[in-house]
């Protein structure tokens, strides 16, 4: 279907235009739950084309819904009509000619056709783990095909699945979280994840108010995974390096030494395809390699300003808002959580960050809050619940030359402020972070 | 015609054992247009079509959407099956508020059809501007965007609704990016993201963009040298693009009845309020009287009929300071014993209608800004919104702004760059103590509150004015 619409699409330009067409056909579920039952349960068929064309360097971009012949006819020619009364575009990188695309697939059958009873169960583990607390997440699956086509004579075919389960335990005085995520649905530990939830949200029933200070941290994958996807979004990004808006310094050792971050969408644990919205193939780039940052994420516009080749990180809205990767690897080190937090005198262990927002992109200065889990750890022990806390703090400066103390073992995809699985995250030991006050005042 | 496609989607679920059930025939156009520094970086015309069929089977929604309206009956049957797999994990049965069953339609006032405006001339007007602000020295990077919704709707129940709506909004801004080594400073216009309203292609032509660009690019330079905001309590005066974010994240977001009853409490949170305190609980001060106002002509949160079929309404949320309303939709108002509120919108033709804010915004008063600056003896100034943070129970708050000034004895004094304040909602609310009104009250437009999951984006406005509160931590940096 989806390769069948993109070649019926890219025929319906012909010769008027350089031209590239996306497709994808999918199937998409999610099934939510709150106070402990399931209260929102939704599916959804997919089936979208979009379309950019350049006429004489004159470019413009739609997408559609509507599939039928007589709809498609007029999405072409308005989009064609719509690039013909713009300026050229003189920073028009051209088309991605044929190209090699890797013939690996995240793809699982059994998740694709996931019923909303395999779904429901999952639930309904998550919710039994807790014992009575109350309990609130989702479980969610996908599968679709993309296809991309253009006039220069590439084209590509991928199909990917996903699905993951998240959710929280709750008392009246506390919340935990637990989260799992893979291509395929029969590699979610519901138990697992429920349990995880369950026990933090016991162990922080009981919550004291941290002093606002300096503390040493421990960060479980979640949090790892946010500071990962901001150095990702706002410093990777080939735009905002090119416009000056970038901490990035290429060469230069801004990080710890055991910090190393990447992005592989190759990888046996990733998710997603083989290709960008370009039609780029997307390999394996090193971004921070033994605390040396090292590369930038592109798309074909600000890799040909850069004078190199697409990183493969294209998305639509890329060229304006740069590109950005969302296969994201942080490496892993070989101690244990509990190794982590025994090698703190005096610290916080923070399982998820909530509500992050960037002060400054320049220093990547964040505030956000701690949620779901907060423990003070005293001499080496987890020692009580603190209440959330309020942060503000540059995740650049909390990974710089000296302050990665400890890398754990336990990475895994987590969660992050900009969705969950983007990022696989290991828990970190980090030597400061600054807590500007608590939630409650 | 489109009508009867929703019918049969409705059908199509009743024949499935569904109790109720309603769909929505959804066709929404979108032109965005993005210009920087005198070149178009995009223009992308989108165009998202389909049905959405809502099931209810016991204690849960089943929902489920297709863009091929042909298989409407298919799409019904299947809102009814994952409805009914819910019982897996059952809740108490739902009850359903009662409205006024209608046949209606509605059509956004608005006089130039902006997707009839050549694009030459949206063009022209970013290139334009960007250009304006590239002749101030040190700017670096000048930004200029237009976006134009075209949204048409048909709503039918299995109670009888049969609505039609078709909504227009507009909206827009630009900003100049000032940069030197250590930081980057940015100011907007008319505020951040730009602002958005229901209506045509005259809200673009009223905000005036061409003479207000070469200010924001002189102030961008500026604040590279300003002097940094310190850390300290002060009284603060809010512009009231910051004052109307102020609103939509510690009162809009707390009242919304499906966070106050849990329904969002993995992901957006719950709400610190209390049922049991509704018109009794203190949120601020006596000035402070909000509404949720679904009927503001222009304002982005305006619409005829809620994504249930219930009409516009306005109602009060705090009345002389004292909580006394939320945002709700038929099934949370039933839980609760309120009346439907009527507040109840989805992202689209494939997404679960959910509470979402109207025109949530704080009813002027009778002061000016000038008046308030007059009147302040030590503070600070602050506009235009740069970040935002707040926490799951909607109470610790922490808002930085592009700019600020100094304000002594009455008098704007320096610039200070990099400003931010903190504080709890309540007793932030507790401390406002001067009000503007007139035509400095002004419905500004949030076009990208994220909500709900899968991920919904809704388009709420926000009534405000400059406004003065009191004892305000403000400078907090890392």
């Amino acid at each position: 279907m989806s390769e069948h619409l993109a070649s019926h699409v890219l025929g319906l330009v012909g010769d008027r235009a350089e031209v590239e067409v996306v497709t994808m056909s999918g199937i998409s579920f999610l099934t939510r739950f709150a106070n402990s039952f399931i209260h929102q349960n939704v599916g959804e068929q997919l089936e979208s084309v979009r379309l950019r064309v350049a006429v004489d360097g004159r470019v413009a971009s739609g997408a559609t819904t509507r599939i039928d012949d007589a709809s498609l006819a007029a999405f072409v020619d308005e989009t064609l009509e719509t690039a013909r009364r713009q300026p050229v575009d003189e920073d028009w990188p051209g088309l991605t000619p044929p190209v090699e695309i890797a013939a690996i697939e995240h793809h699982d059958d059994e998740t694709a056709d996931a019923s909303p009873a395999a779904r429901a169960e999952l639930v309904r583990t998550f919710v039994d783990a807790g014992d009575g607390m109350l309990a609130a997440g989702y479980c969610e699956t996908e599968g679709a095909t993309y296809t991309f086509v253009n006039s220069a004579g590439h084209n590509a075919t991928g199909r990917e699945t996903s699905a993951v389960l998240d959710g929280i335990h709750r008392t009246s005085s506390s919340a935990g979280f637990g989260h799992a995520g893979s291509s395929a649905i029969g590699d979610l530990d519901a138990a697992a994840v429920g349990e995880l939830a369950a026990r933090r949200a016991r162990d922080s029933e009981s919550t004291f108010d941290a002093k606002p200070g300096e503390y040493e941290v421990v960060l479980a994958q979640e949090a790892t995974a946010t500071i990962a996807i901001f150095l990702a979004v706002y410093g990777m990004n080939g735009k905002a390096h090119e416009e000056g808006r970038s901490f990035v310094d290429l060469g230069a050792k801004q990080f710890d030494e055991s910090f190393r971050l990447w992005d592989d969408a190759g990888d046996p644990r990733a998710r997603g395809i083989q290709f960008d919205t370009e039609g780029t193939p997307k390999g394996r780039v090193d971004f921070v390699t033994d605390g040396v940052t090292t590369r930038l994420a592109h798309n074909r516009r600000t890799a040909r300003k850069a004078g190199i080749e697409s990183t493969g990180h294209g998305f639509p809205g890329s060229d304006v808002f740069g590109a950005f990767p969302v296969n994201l690897f942080v490496g892993s080190g070989g101690e244990t959580v509990d190794e982590l937090i025994a090698g703190v005198e005096h610290g916080i262990y923070v399982s998820t960050f909530n509500y992050c927002r960037v002060l400054d992109p320049k220093s990547l200065v964040v505030t956000g809050l701690t949620r779901n889990g907060t423990f003070m750890i005293e001499n080496g022990a987890i020692t009580g619940a603190v209440s959330n806390l309020r942060f503000t703090q540059s995740f650049v400066e909390a990974l710089a030359p000296g302050k990665l103390l400890g890398i754990g073992s336990d990475d895994r995809f987590a969660d992050s402020e900009f969705g969950a699985d983007f990022v696989i995250a290991p828990s970190m030991r980090l030597a400061s972070w600054h807590f500007t006050g608590g939630a409650d005042g | 015609m489109v009508f009867d496609q929703a019918e049969v989607a409705v059908q199509g679920a009743l024949d499935a054992g569904a109790a109720y059930a309603d769909a929505r025939v959804v066709v929404a156009k979108q032109e965005t247009i993005d210009v920087q520094n005198q070149a178009v970086e995009a223009i992308d015309r989108s165009e998202q079509a389909g049905v959405g069929v809502r099931a209810l089977v016991g204690s849960s929604w089943g929902f489920f959407a297709t863009a091929d309206v042909d298989a409407a009956q298919s799409a019904g049957e299947r809102a009814a099956e994952i409805a009914r797999a819910s019982a897996v994990v059952p809740g108490a049965p739902i009850e359903f508020a009662d409205v006024a069953v209608v046949s209606d339609s509605y059509e956004t006032p608005h006089q130039e059809d902006p997707f009839a405006v050549p694009q030459s001339e949206k063009v022209d007007l970013l290139i334009g501007v960007t250009k304006t602000i590239q002749e101030v020295p040190g700017v670096a990077i000048a930004t200029a965007n237009l976006t134009f919704y075209d949204t048409d709707k048909w709503f039918v129940s299995s109670q009888g609704h049969r609505i039609h709506q078709h909504l227009v909004e507009s909206g827009g801004g630009f900003d100049a990016t000032a940069l030197d080594d250590a930081e980057s400073q940015r100011r907007s216009y008319p505020q951040s993201f730009g602002q958005y309203e229901t209506g045509g292609y005259e809200v673009i032509r009223r905000w005036d963009f061409p003479s207000n660009a070469q200010r924001v690019g002189e102030e961008a330079v500026a604040l590279l040298t300003a002097d940094e905001l310190e850390d300290h309590e002060t009284d603060l005066i809010l512009e009231g693009s910051q004052l109307a974010l102020q609103i939509h994240e510690s009162v809009g977001h707390a009242i919304e009845l499906d966070r106050i009853l849990g329904w969002e409490a993995a992901f957006a949170g719950t709400s610190h309020l209390d049922l049991n305190k509704l018109g009794s609980f203190r949120f601020g001060s006596p000035l402070m009287n909000i509404t949720a106002d679904a009927t503001l002509p222009g304002a982005l949160g305006t619409f005829g009929f809620d994504d249930e079929g219930t009409a516009a309404q306005a109602v009060d949320i705090v009345k002389d300071g004292i909580w006394v309303g939320v945002l709700s939709g038929r099934d949370s108002a039933a839980i609760a014993g309120l009346p439907p509120g009527g507040m109840v919108r989805a992202d689209g033709y494939n997404r679960l209608p959910m509470v979402r804010m109207t025109n949530v915004g704080l009813l002027p008063g009778d002061s000016s800004l000038d008046e308030i600056i007059a009147d302040t003896n030590s503070g600070v100034y602050m506009a235009t919104n740069r970040s935002w943070s707040i926490d799951d129970r909607r109470l610790n708050f922490q808002f930085g702004t592009e700019i600020a000034w100094e304000v002594k004895n009455g008098k704007l004094g320096r610039m200070l760059k990099n400003p931010t304040y903190t504080g709890i909602g309540p007793v932030f609310w507790g401390s406002l103590d001067r009000l503007a009104g007139g035509d400095e009250w002004i419905h500004w437009g949030t076009p990208n509150c994220g909500k709900g999951q899968p991920m919904q984006v809704a388009h709420t406005g926000h009534s405000a004015a400059p406004a003065r509160f009191t004892n305000v931590r403000v400078g907090v940096r890392g």
